[in-house]
């Protein structure tokens, strides 16, 4: 498969995919978005947290935008307002627990884990 | 605690370079960084065309992962995305604490930190950002194909940005505190300037923002008038110029200017000793990677040097 974006996460592409990662993680972040300057910074944030011990219960994912199957992202209600990328969706139990849009810290990322999976 | 030759804080082009000389000089080195991936904000330009050995221009991004790779080459260590909690410069052996949980101590500090994209810090601006409120054109000016924004800026950044957006918005609406001047290089006003779509408002300033259903309103203060106005726009894209970011150094011990920058000597040396400050965060009068890796070079070099005297 081709990947997409500048992201060494695991990339999924179409809605069975993330339906799949979603009902065999209990806890999971998509992000999805693409290679831009605030896509990235993200990207590069869940790559360091990813090799935590303190997050190795969490699954680690970037889908890209403009993928057909990126819709089951793009159509969520939580981010229905969202104009900035990326959109990024937390999952607990396959269903979403939280959405941020656009650039976010660490600090800031780490605060939404910890509100979404504690 | 693990102690390290230099701890350097900050992963862009002056930091890395300072993590290869020292470390190619046997130090051992630890980088420090709360963003990941390294490159500070170089990582985010679209095309480096200036920077020497690349004759075809090489995008920001593959450029620090270059330096990044050459750092690790020699060992240097990269602390990414990890958030500086506490720290102590002004002892001799000087020491960090990340997130909450580890921490290094070394006698020499290089820091790097560089400067990012200034925020207006105004009310609504947190809470609508990524949806009304933008700082990226080329991330996020498509989602506004055909609609009205709004742009808050007047320098280089802001036309060129204004530029792109242009591609796909139906108006652009400049909302500016000054009176009938801007910053940037008049040729890219004038290319701006030209699109019928663009109107200024002069001398107004903005104070805080509103959503109204699915447009955001600019609450903006006329300043000639001081009636208070109701801007309302598809979204508000902001471009404010940059800030060097030392606000995590105030109780440091270290010198910072009135406008948030670190003087120091030829050297790199702060007013703290071994402590350095490298690249855009130091005051000087150039900023380009060639003069940030120069000023990385340098720091590198000098603590090199003063140990190999001490032994």
């Amino acid at each position: 498969m081709q990947k997409y974006l500048q992201s060494s996460l695991d990339e999924v592409q179409t809605k069975s995919e993330v339906e799949n990662l979603i009902n065999t993680n209990d806890k999971a972040i998509i992000c999805c978005g693409r290679n831009g300057p605030m896509c990235l910074p993200v990207y590069g944030a869940f790559e360091v947290l990813k090799e935590k011990e303190k997050y190795s219960d969490i699954k680690f994912a970037v889908m890209p935008f403009d993928v057909p199957g990126a819709s089951i992202i793009r159509e969520l209600p939580e981010s229905r307002l969202f104009m900035g990328l990326p959109f990024t969706i937390y999952y607990k139990n396959g269903k979403v627990v939280g959405a941020t849009s656009s650039i976010q810290n660490v600090k800031s990322i780490k605060a939404t884990i910890n509100e979404c999976f504690s | 605690m693990t102690k390290y030759d230099v701890i350097i804080i900050g992963a862009g082009p002056a930091g890395i370079a300072a993590a290869i000389f020292a470390a190619r000089g046997t130090l051992s080195v630890l980088v420090i960084d709360e963003s990941a991936p390294a490159g500070g904000t170089v990582k985010n330009t679209h095309l480096v065309a200036n920077y020497p050995g690349f004759p075809e221009p090489i995008s920001g991004l593959d450029l620090t992962k270059r330096m990044f790779k050459q750092a690790k080459s020699f060992g240097a260590k990269f602390e990414l995305a990890a958030e500086i909690t506490d720290y102590n410069f002004k002892d001799e052996l000087k020491w960090i604490e990340i997130d909450d949980d580890e921490k290094f101590e070394s006698e020499n500090i290089i820091i790097a930190t560089g400067i990012s994209p200034r925020r207006l810090n105004l009310p609504g601006e947190q809470e609508f950002k990524g949806s009304g409120i933008h700082y990226c054109a080329t991330c996020d000016g498509d989602f506004y194909s055909g609609k009205d924004i709004a742009v808050i800026g007047a320098g280089d950044t802001a036309m060129e940005e204004s530029l792109l957006l242009l591609k796909h918005v139906n108006s652009i609406t400049f909302i500016h505190h000054g009176f009938h001047n801007l910053r940037a290089e008049k040729c890219t006003v004038d290319q701006v300037m030209d699109h019928g779509n663009v109107t200024m408002i002069w001398s107004h300033e903005s104070q805080k923002f509103e959503r109204d259903g699915d447009k955001l309103v600019i609450i903006a203060e006329n300043l000639d008038t001081k009636e208070i106005v109701r801007i309302k726009r598809d979204a508000l894209f902001i471009f404010v110029g940059m800030k060097p970011n030392s606000e995590w150094l105030k109780n440091s011990g270290v010198n910072i200017n009135e406008r948030g920058y670190i003087p120091t000597d030829k050297n790199c040396i702060t007013n703290l000793k071994n402590v350095y400050a490298i690249g855009d965060i130091r005051v000087k009068k150039f900023n380009q990677i060639t003069t940030a890796t120069a000023d990385g070079t340098i720091a590198a070099l000098e603590i090199i040097q003063k140990k190999s005297c001490s032994l």
